[in-house]
């Protein structure tokens, strides 16, 4: 996949020199990218321990708005609106987690449901965008280094962090397990339940956490921009599983396909694609990176 | 000839699994296909059934025609082949008929199902093989024994019209409680009659010389031999297997002490009937045994935590646990260890590495702070890996990449590197080749001699007979008898399992 990067890299700058391979393109695909990056950190989580989790766009938006509604509407300093967004990420994340493993519902289905009444909550908190997000949320996100965004930074670091947690320590390898065959796991003494509790209250947490990041790279809050995250997270963590740890999500697999994807998408817009390329290439990515997944874990077996 | 086969190769990557196979199978024959795990019997199995394509030069006949290579499944049922897989691949949930008739229903006026039809012949084509069930019957309400049966009846619909068809089944067996197989026997018999050639996959030597008229032994992917089974023991097949003369399977016999480490004391649950007591000794390997269902295997899980029991207690090394609030977080932490049968389900993990599934129950020993010490876990696993001589001792090879015999081999030694205080085992030797088998019982009474007591539910009546001091014997979810010394022998196990059985399912 990273060769294929190179080529599609080389293979815009040469079509579109005065576009793509710029600067300024870098910069912006680096930094836009990073909430998305964030989200599909979120979701890595779930899917590791073999759970599904279609509510981090809702949730992400639900921090979105509130961080809007708090700040801008109520005039809340910045520092008790991000924790009131962040504590209903983990709400969001007690929900899910006390359907799914509590009362043993399937987490697609309870994740799905979840997810649409948090796109309704937050555009019943707030319908229209709201402008004038606090100064000090802006440059912490925005503030350029080395010309780019603070927030490229943020995902990288947070990439780091999730790496290590996935593949150096032992909840790393826990979840891993509860993913891979639950049975073994419990009865090896792992405490799978509360892996599962666990694992739905940090995508919580983290997609709040991106929907607060984005909050501040846009400086305005809007309601109803979560949704496109969704795919896009599902397509990167999927696609992701199929580099550096081939068959098994893993954080910095999951940053390739994010930067990955978004080139691609970039580079054909630059061609002259418009707006809807983005779905027809996530949608296609997506597929096809479980179907190279699948294929790749089949010829380990044999 | 039904088949013919020659030249069958195979190569993973750099691995020859299987090198120039010949095998010809004769019309009403039963041919027993033998070789330790690993011998390149499943990958011959697998060609032939069209899931693996072999290397150029191999030729196949079927029914004296001439078959293009590789064949795809749909293939090799049009020239007459049938493989009953040893999952045997029926939907539990459905019923018989619907699993007979599963993509090939006749239809009438070209779409509806003329279900009473189907069901007639369904019903006779189940009672020539002895099964007299109602066709509409779920898979999932039938006795493992008469699933393989309809599994078979099913293979045999599918090569309707073909006069000389040959039929692979494929480790039968390995999943069915012994009280049934004599019906299984009849039901090939049956099979061989019509003019079909059975070719028998197994690891049970008793099966073939019962059964097959000539077997063919692979070894490291090469043909041994092809012989009669008429002039060979039990052992000359053994010696073919594994190349030499076996030194004795079981370990000699050892003497338990009196000072009792583990006991169980009114332990009930699901599937027990009576509440269920058991003391074992220093050193003391107790079997717990019975017809399938009848609750010894539930009562094992209850010990361990693996399953909850009702009520109970349970003393090991001085202390005492509610067996009701046991989980097998608990039990391990108490010193129990558990190896579960089917290795792949409960057992280990396939596709992770054999550190992470040896590490799994031990990994809080592998971190500092917050990190785990992969290359301590590592030389850790490397070295127990080679202590229960696993082929090959490679720590960083995923499970489900060695054969059945090794992946039993490490995960006993996952579970032996908890150092238990009592080791509790459910078919330990299951789908496990002679040789492995010889070391894992040869491990296991070391571990016994140590002073651990050793607890196995098994349905392997000859095993028990000779590894075990004491033999539990459940019937109807309670003990009915305990098997030692002279009176433990296979036939009184067997006798014992089976006594007042039809009284009982009155």
């Amino acid at each position: 996949m990273i060769g294929v990067w190179i080529v599609m890299i080389i293979g815009f700058s040469i079509a579109r020199p005065d576009t793509f391979a710029t600067w300024g393109n870098v910069t912006t695909i680096a930094s836009s990218q990073a909430v998305l990056v964030i989200v599909t950190l979120a979701l890595l989580f779930p899917l590791a321990a073999s759970e599904f989790d279609l509510s981090i766009s809702g949730t992400l938006g639900l921090a979105l708005v509130l961080v809007g509604w708090l700040n801008v509407v109520h005039e809340w300093a910045i520092l008790p609106t991000i924790a009131v967004a962040l504590a209903a990420g983990l709400i969001v994340g007690a929900v899910n987690a006390f359907f799914v493993v509590v009362i043993d519902v399937e987490s697609i289905v309870v994740t799905l449901g979840t997810g649409t009444f948090l796109g309704g909550l937050a555009l019943a908190i707030n319908q229209t965008s709201i402008g004038g997000v606090s100064e000090d949320l802006v440059n912490a996100v925005q503030h350029p280094l080395l010309g780019i965004p603070a927030l490229f930074y943020y995902g990288l670091a947070l990439t780091l962090i999730c790496w290590y947690v996935f593949s150096c320590t032992p909840f790393g390898r826990y979840l891993y397990f509860v993913g891979a065959n639950r049975n073994v796991a419990r009865l090896a003494g792992v405490r799978v339940a509360r892996m599962r509790i666990l694992v739905f209250l940090l995508s919580g947490f983290l997609s709040a956490l991106a929907g607060v990041v984005l909050a501040g790279s846009l400086g305005a809050a809007d309601p109803t921009i979560s949704n496109s995250y969704l795919l896009p997270a599902f397509a990167a963590a999927f696609l992701g599983s199929s580099v550096i740890v081939p068959g098994r999500f893993n954080p910095i697999g999951s940053l390739i396909a994010v930067y990955f994807l978004v080139t691609g998408i970039t580079g054909l817009e630059l061609l002259g694609l418009s707006g809807w390329i983005e779905q027809i290439f996530y949608g296609t990515s997506l597929v096809l990176a479980v179907a190279i997944s699948r294929l790749a874990s089949r010829r380990r077996a044999s | 000839m039904v088949l013919s086969a020659r030249k069958m190769s195979k190569q993973f990557g750099p691995r020859k699994v299987l090198r120039d196979v010949d095998l010809d199978l004769r019309g009403g024959e039963v041919h027993g296909l033998l070789g330790q795990n690993g011998s390149g019997k499943s990958t011959l199995v697998k060609i032939l059934a069209g899931y693996h394509a072999p290397e150029p030069g191999a030729e196949l006949e079927i029914g004296g025609q001439a078959v293009d290579l590789p064949l795809s499944a749909g293939d090799a049922v049009e020239h007459g082949l049938a493989v009953v897989h040893q999952d045997l691949a029926l939907a539990p949930s459905l019923s018989i008929l619907e699993n007979l008739r599963i993509g090939r229903y006749q239809t009438k006026a070209g779409w509806r199902i003329p279900w009473r039809d189907e069901a007639r012949r369904a019903r006779a084509a189940l009672s020539s093989f002895g099964l007299d069930v109602s066709p509409y019957k779920s898979v999932e309400d039938l006795r493992e024994v008469e699933r393989a049966i309809v599994a078979i009846v099913r293979a045999l619909e599918q090569l309707e019209g073909v006069d000389e068809g040959a039929l692979i089944l494929d480790e039968p067996t390995a999943y069915l409680p012994r009280d049934g197989v004599e019906h299984l026997f009849a039901a090939i018999h049956e099979v061989t009659g019509r003019g079909f050639g059975v070719l028998l996959v197994t690891h049970r030597l008793e099966e073939v010389t019962a059964l097959a008229d000539r077997v063919t032994v692979l070894r490291n992917g090469a043909r041994v031999a092809t012989a009669e089974v008429s002039g060979l023991d039990e052992d000359g097949l053994v010696e073919l297997i594994v190349g030499r003369a076996l030194e004795e399977l079981f370990p000699p016999a050892h003497h338990p002490e009196s000072e009792v480490v583990l006991e169980v004391e009114d332990l009930q649950g699901s599937d027990l009937t009576a509440p269920f007591s058991l003391q074992v000794r220093r050193s003391e390997i107790v079997g717990l045994t019975g017809l399938v269902g009848t609750g010894y295997e539930r009562a094992l899980y209850m010990m361990a935590g693996a399953e909850r029991a009702s009520a109970g207690k349970l003393r090991l090394g001085g202390a005492t646990h509610d067996a009701a609030r046991l989980d097998p977080r608990r039990a391990l932490a108490a010193g129990l260890a558990l190896l579960p049968a089917n290795r792949l389900v409960n057992g280990g993990a396939g596709e992770a590495t054999l550190t992470e599934n040896v590490t799994l129950p031990t990994l809080p020993s592998f971190v500092s702070k917050t990190r785990l010490q992969k290359a301590k876990e590592r030389r850790a696993t490397h070295a127990l890996l080679r202590d229960f001589s696993v082929e090959p001792p490679n720590p960083d090879l995923p499970l489900a990449s060695l054969s059945g015999g090794n992946q039993q081999k490490a995960l006993m030694a996952k579970w032996f590197s908890t150092g238990p205080q009592a080791l509790l085992m459910h078919e330990p030797t299951q789908g496990v080749d002679v040789g492995a088998r010889r070391q894992l019982f040869r491990r296991i009474r070391d571990l016994a001699e140590e002073g651990t007591p050793v607890v196995m539910a098994s349905a392997e009546y000859g095993e028990l007979a000779q590894m075990c001091d004491r033999v539990f014997v459940f019937r109807d979810g309670r003990v009915v008898s305990v098997l030692s010394g002279n009176d433990l022998t296979e036939d009184r196990i067997v006798q014992q399992c089976l006594l007042d059985r039809g009284s009982a399912a009155a």
